[in-house]
């Protein structure tokens, strides 16, 4: 038995006890993100459906990073489809 | 007897059990398939269904299931000696809970992980689903008002417990802060935070705490019982993270920890059991033991409420089929243990009959008390722990297990609340705080209406709370049946334990209805039929589901 072994035996343990913490709640962690990440999502695409923003400026620049977020988003919605006519993502 | 032989004989059978008859349950019987996909990696969405390593799976659906509820009914059970526990701890754990717990999981990972509530649904009929809402909605309120009754309690008996009890919720709430802002790693904050925990206990006795005996016309039992409530309530708002984990965790630990003491200790003492092995001479007011024991063991023998831990979150994670053999059975097998631990302390903790006799002066007496006095004379004996400072440490565990049960219990509770308000379309009610007060309230109409203005009804509903648990493991065991029968495939090895479980439950039922009756409780009367018109009903389902489906495979012969 060498150092390495005990250091991988250590990591090893490390991750398990990692996974021991977080799994149980993972769930509810990540529901809680993802309603965050939707109300954000709404700042972003809010001059899209007519509710004025007066950080447009500024979120405009976003709203191309966060199209792969607004696909996910409108297919867990359940519609096939983005929702707004002007506004096609797939 | 010694205590050792009865340990040995306990572990020993479910290690047997696990060994042989869970091999022949998961090969023969559930057919579990190591290439079958199951819905953590059908579904995966890194939020729910995530494939997670065995063990890891074995350690929350474990930590999950094994609470307060495991320790309390074994410890009123030995009141009729204690061979009768402990046959139906461990012949329960390898022939029931064992195959339930197992059957859960692979009933749920072969229908998309759905809950065993919408599974009744899907399987049996939209009927059995509305009535598995009821008993579920009725263990809830049941489990919390018990343990609401059971902390208070523990919190007077033991008034060295109070600092460590609450200190332990704040070195909790630390840990939540540290990971999530990530200033240490979880192995080193582990090992701090379970220090802590146990600087909290050595320090406890010196400065024990007690409520006023009454403050503004209330006990002090009933303030520690709205005291419990206003914190669960609390706890059950906050997000996840702050509290509710990290606790979780230390808990996880804690019950480890507690096992190994306990069993180390009673190796190293070898205390003989003082009591009788089949009590002849119980106090007066002793309710007989068939059917009692039943349902007054539940958790430790077969508890529904494993069933909803997994098919709920358990199954979502499986990674692979044949992984429910090792976490649900053995899952089983951990909780068996723990109240296997429990009849040792309470049972050969305490030096002579006369001793034992004198805590188990009456039924419902005892409980866990009594595991914690006969707990802490065997660790403080064979590890040469200081008396208070033993009693202090079962204390802190019971009362973390019972707490955390209570505010997760709350946190369902409020589901359904909401759930209700969303079907019926009461706005204010699907909102959180609206339905967890909805949730308190109706746990203490039932903690106050129980037992009068002292709050200690909780303790009188135990029974009852055992027969609701048992109809909910029914119904679990009533879907794998007739999911079983679909298959063609044996329906004996779940059809048994249901049979048994609904005569006990009904049985026992009708028993505590005459008591109640000849007590004039009016209020645990009406409870009582409630449960006792579900069990009925549940047992008229399951004939009429299953003789239906043996009808249409013989029309499907004949035609075939």
């Amino acid at each position: 038995m060498n150092i390495h072994s005990v250091k991988r035996w250590f990591s090893r343990a490390g991750e398990l006890v990692n996974e021991f913490y977080n799994a149980p709640y993972r769930s509810a962690i990540a529901r809680a993100k993802r309603d965050e990440d939707d109300l954000f999502m709404l700042l972003v695409y809010s001059e899209i459906m007519g509710v004025p923003n007066p950080a447009a400026y500024y979120t405009l620049e976003l709203q191309p990073l966060m199209l792969e977020r607004f696909h996910e988003w409108h297919k867990r919605i359940g519609m096939e489809h983005s929702p707004l006519d002007h506004f096609r993502c797939c | 007897m010694n205590a050792i032989v009865m340990m040995l004989l306990g572990l020993g059978a479910m290690f047997l059990g696990y060994v042989f008859y869970s091999k022949f349950i998961a090969e023969k019987i559930f057919k579990l398939d190591p290439n079958f996909k199951t819905p953590a990696h059908e579904l995966e969405d890194g939020v729910d269904f995530v494939p997670t390593n065995k063990y890891v799976l074995w350690g929350h659906h474990f930590t999950s299931v094994a609470g307060a509820a495991p320790i309390i009914g074994p410890a009123i059970a030995v009141i009729w000696g204690w061979v009768p526990a402990f046959l139906w701890v461990v012949f329960g754990t390898i022939f029931f809970a064992g195959v339930h717990d197992a059957g859960a999981i692979w009933a749920s990972s072969r229908n998309k992980a759905k809950s065993i509530g919408n599974l009744t649904g899907d399987v049996v009929g939209k009927r059995s689903q509305t009535l598995f809402m009821i008993v579920i909605f009725l263990v809830l309120l049941m489990v919390n008002a018990v343990f609401a009754t059971a902390i208070s309690g523990l919190l007077i008996k033991f008034s060295s417990s109070v600092v460590p009890v609450w200190g332990a919720i704040f070195v909790a709430l630390i840990i939540g802060q540290i990971i999530f802002r990530k200033w240490m790693g979880l192995g080193a904050i582990s090992v701090i935070g379970v220090v802590a925990l146990y600087i909290l206990i050595f320090v406890g006795p010196s400065v024990p705490l007690a409520l006023p005996e009454t403050f503004m016309g209330v006990s002090d039992n009933a303030q520690w019982v709205l005291i419990l409530f206003g914190y669960a309530a609390i706890a059950s708002l906050l997000p996840v993270w702050m509290l509710l984990q990290p606790r979780d965790y230390i808990n996880g630990l804690q019950l480890f920890i507690g096992l190994i003491l306990l069993y180390g200790a009673t190796l190293l003492l070898g205390p003989e059991i003082s009591a009788p092995a089949f009590n002849t001479n119980t106090p007066e007011g002793t309710p007989s033991m068939l059917p009692l024991l039943f349902v007054t063991i539940a958790c430790g023998a077969i508890s529904g409420f494993h069933g909803l831990v997994a098919s709920g979150t358990t199954s979502k994670q499986l990674d692979k089929e044949t992984d429910a053999r090792f976490v649900g059975y053995f899952g089983a097998i951990g909780e068996g243990s723990l109240s296997l631990a429990t009849i040792i302390a309470a049972t050969a903790g305490f030096a002579t009959l006369a001793d034992w006799e004198a805590v188990y002066s009456s039924f419902g007496q005892g409980g866990v008390a009594a595991f914690v006095e006969g707990g802490a004379n065997i660790i403080s004996q064979g590890l040469g722990l200081e008396a208070n400072i033993a009693e202090t440490l079962l204390t802190v565990m019971a009362v973390l297990f019972a707490g955390t049960t209570m505010d997760t219990g709350l946190r369902l509770q409020r589901y359904i609340f909401q759930e209700w308000g969303g079907l019926y379309n009461i706005r204010w009610m699907q909102k959180a705080l609206p339905a967890t007060l909805l949730a308190v309230g109706s746990c203490l109409i039932l903690a106050f209406g129980a037992g009068g203005a002292d709050g200690s009804g909780g303790l009188l509903i135990w029974p009852l709370f055992g027969t609701t648990n048992q109809l909910l493991a029914g119904l679990t065991l009533l879907v794998i049946t007739v999911m079983l029968v679909r298959l063609g495939r044996p329906m004996y090895y779940t059809l048994l334990p249901l049979i048994f479980l609904l005569i006990m439950t009904v049985f026992a039922l009708i028993v505590q209805l005459k008591g109640f009756y000849d007590k004039g409780d009016w209020f645990l009367l009406t409870l009582d039929l409630v449960v006792l018109v579900a069990a009925i009903w549940i047992a008229l389902e399951a004939s009429a589901s299953l003789s239906k489906i043996k009808k249409e495979q013989k029309a499907e012969k004949q035609n075939g």
